[in-house]
């Protein structure tokens, strides 16, 4: 049976949904990179994924119209990041504690409004896959890399642009200067507190997408708690890309990498308890931790609220 | 006078905190077209109706309170354990592996064994990432997400394989539950309530959690490593081991929690498959209780019976006017959020109060230093 996972129609399976499957783990943790970028933990992607999830789905399934549903998780998550901000930057709450408050927030809400106004689960009809001309026909690559979905697209330019913006514009200079040396930053006219507002609610409408391409584009349902774990995995791999897009990128490949096999294992029922091959992910995420936390140096400011010394 | 004043303010803050989640809860109802008052009525009804009523409401407190135990202790020493659930399980298995194993022993030698393992398999689950974070620098709310999945998952497991109930395995449905544990391993219960004696344990526990930390070394180390990680090291402290103890020790009271609630209520381990089948969230509960009772052992036990009330509530809240129990959830998480945020007008005014004492005092030079790290940290 192993023999079965090597033959090429498998392999090319499994590569084709590890790339799909990254998707919302891109979104949501290259979301988490900006915000940890300027000195913010958002320890509430989950919740603000749960919620993005849930208003994507339901705004689909009521209006027909996808883009809609892509819209309502942005707005969802954005306002979750501004409650974020606000608690974070002018109340100076402790960031940890308060994002797994946003946690449990989106966690029951996305379900107390499952219940009242759906019930049952349900599924839409997701993004259609778009065959980008002469690409898509390569043998293999063409499935692999250009027959996906327009948000799997978008998660992979989301990449080198995230890249741009933080390493080669003033904008990113201002990003990291917060999250490095506020107290400099601040001394020469930067405004903390509107970087942040700015990256924790772009962290919180990048979130909203990546529960949105759960539910209207990959598995184009939506069920309680159907995250499970998703966004804080999403935060681990802001550490383990040592808080650099094109790292998020390789953690986020690994992981669904993982994944995929974990899943055509089961597809092909290769005896591996479900259960134990469900766990492996998690596993590596500690080991992966372990491996390569100790020797990157995360943001100087990071979890620390910023007070001006009068 | 006026610091008598103030400290009860401090003290009333939480409750502020929850009448305002409240609010929002009831802003929330009005707008699923249900009348707020009503639906708290059935809540307070659902908790304290009747005897019956509030023995439900504290068997649902002692699992949280035992969590809040040891969150108390990892979060005095600047150790942010989410792995409350994990922990649980991980306790709940052993222990209830000693009962399924050792049947030939007399019952209160059996419990007191489960018991132990419950308290050691919720040590070893938080000290593995209090490991990675004292000597790998492994983020620790990262690491004890994770070890939370994997416990689920090794749950589910065992009980859908290696520890399935012999009947549940001919059966077709394949319920995944252990076999029931024999009568005489059972935790003493006050009938014909289904409250019994672990609520018992837990409070004991939180006296003597209180003695840890205020009244031993052990205590006075994890919360001066989590005040202020450097001068501790200054002072000579091995930081990383305390950072380790902290995450161990709140592991284990969450393992016994776990232990509790099969030896309880359960009377075997039993789970729905999902995340929180087994626990019933009282591992994160567990978080928002501590919180509430503000880090304090003792304070601990009243957040624990109130929110172990609106867990029961919720269910009468549910069937009287049809509002989804996951309310709670979202006015949990609210009630987190109201806290922490709270917490501002606390640090406010004790700087004030340095402030002024720094005015009064006539060598400014001795104070300056510490005032100074005292804002540093926040």
């Amino acid at each position: 049976m192993i023999s079965e996972l090597l033959s090429t129609t498998v392999l090319i399976g499994i590569l084709a949904s590890g790339i799909r499957l990254a998707t919302p783990y891109l979104y949501a943790a290259i979301g988490e990179t900006f915000s940890q970028k300027s000195g913010v933990l958002n320890l509430g992607v989950e919740g603000q994924m749960l919620l993005g999830c849930f208003a994507a789905f339901y705004v689909a399934l009521t209006t027909g119209n996808l883009w809609l549903g892509l819209l309502a998780a942005m707005i969802v998550g954005a306002l979750m990041g501004l409650a974020m901000a606000y608690v974070t930057v002018n109340l100076h709450a402790q960031q940890g504690i308060s994002g797994i408050g946003f946690y449990l927030f989106g966690l029951g809400m996305s379900e107390l409004l499952f219940q009242r106004l759906m019930g049952t689960v349900e599924t839409v009809k997701g993004f259609p896959k778009v065959y980008i001309p002469g690409l898509s026909d390569i043998p293999g690559i063409g499935e692999i890399f250009f027959s996906q979905n327009i948000l799997v697209y978008g998660a992979y330019l989301l990449v080198p642009l995230a890249w741009f913006v933080l390493n080669k514009t003033t904008l990113g200079l201002k990003i990291r200067s917060v999250g490095e040396n506020p107290d400099a930053a601040d001394s020469l006219g930067v405004s903390v507190a509107r970087v942040r507002y700015f990256t924790i609610i772009l962290g919180g409408t990048l979130s909203g997408i990546a529960g949105a391409s759960l539910s209207i584009a990959l598995l184009n349902v939506f069920q309680q708690n159907m995250t499970s774990g998703l966004g804080f995995i999403a935060v681990a791999l802001v550490y383990f890309g040592a808080w650099r897009p094109f790292g998020v990128l390789g953690g986020a490949l690994l992981f669904s990498m993982i994944n995929s096999l974990q899943l055509w294992i089961q597809v092909l029922g290769i005896p591996i308890p479900s259960d134990i091959a469900v766990m492996m992910p998690y596993v590596l995420t500690i080991l992966v931790l372990v491996a390569t936390v100790s020797r990157v140096r995360a943001p100087s400011a990071l979890t620390k609220p910023f007070e001006r010394e009068d | 006078m006026r610091s008598k004043l103030s400290s009860l303010f401090d003290a009333l803050l939480p409750v502020i905190a929850t009448l305002a989640a409240l609010g929002v809860g009831a802003i929330m109802l009005l707008f699923l077209k249900v009348n707020p008052i009503e639906a708290y009525a059935a809540l307070w009804d659902g908790a304290f109706g009747s005897t019956n009523a509030i023995a439900e409401t504290l068997v649902k407190a002692t699992p949280l309170l035992l969590v809040a135990l040891g969150i108390c202790i990892s979060f005095r020493g600047d150790v942010i354990n989410i792995g409350g659930e994990g922990q649980m399980i991980i306790g709940a298995i052993l222990a209830t592996w000693i009962g399924l194993t050792f049947v030939g022993l007399p019952g209160w030698l059996v419990i007191t064994l489960a018991m132990l393992a419950g308290f050691l398999g919720g040590a070893v689950w938080g000290g593995i990432p209090g490991v990675l974070k004292a000597y790998f620098n492994v983020n620790e709310i990262l690491s004890t997400v994770m070890m939370n999945a994997i416990a689920v998952q090794l749950m589910n497991f065992l009980l859908r394989g290696p520890m399935i109930d012999p009947s549940q395995a001919l059966l077709a449905s394949k319920i995944p539950q252990t076999a029931r544990l024999l009568d005489e391993f059972h935790l003493f219960r006050f009938a014909p309530t289904r409250l019994h004696f672990g609520a018992l344990i837990a409070v004991v526990l939180a006296i003597l959690v209180y003695i840890l930390l205020w009244r031993t070394t052990l205590g006075y180390r994890i919360r001066a490593v989590g005040q202020n990680p450097n001068a501790s090291r200054y002072a000579g402290i091995k930081v990383p081991r305390y950072v380790v103890m902290a995450l161990l020790f709140s592991g284990a009271f969450a393992g016994l929690a776990g232990a509790v609630q099969v030896y309880g209520v359960n009377y075997r381990m039993i789970t729905d498959g999902s995340s929180s089948g087994f626990t019933g969230s009282a591992g994160f509960n567990g978080i928002v209780a501590a919180l509430f009772g503000q880090l304090h052992p003792l304070w601990s036990i009243p957040a624990s019976v109130l929110f172990g009330a609106l867990l029961v509530g919720a269910n009468t809240m549910q069937r009287a006017v049809q509002v989804p129990s996951a309310l709670i959830t979202v006015l949990n998480g609210l009630v987190v959020v109201f806290v922490v945020s709270s917490e501002i007008w606390r640090r406010r005014r004790q700087r004030r109060r340095l402030a002024a004492a720094k005015e009064e005092d006539s060598s400014p030079k001795q104070n300056q230093p510490t005032v100074k790290t005292e804002e540093a940290k926040q």
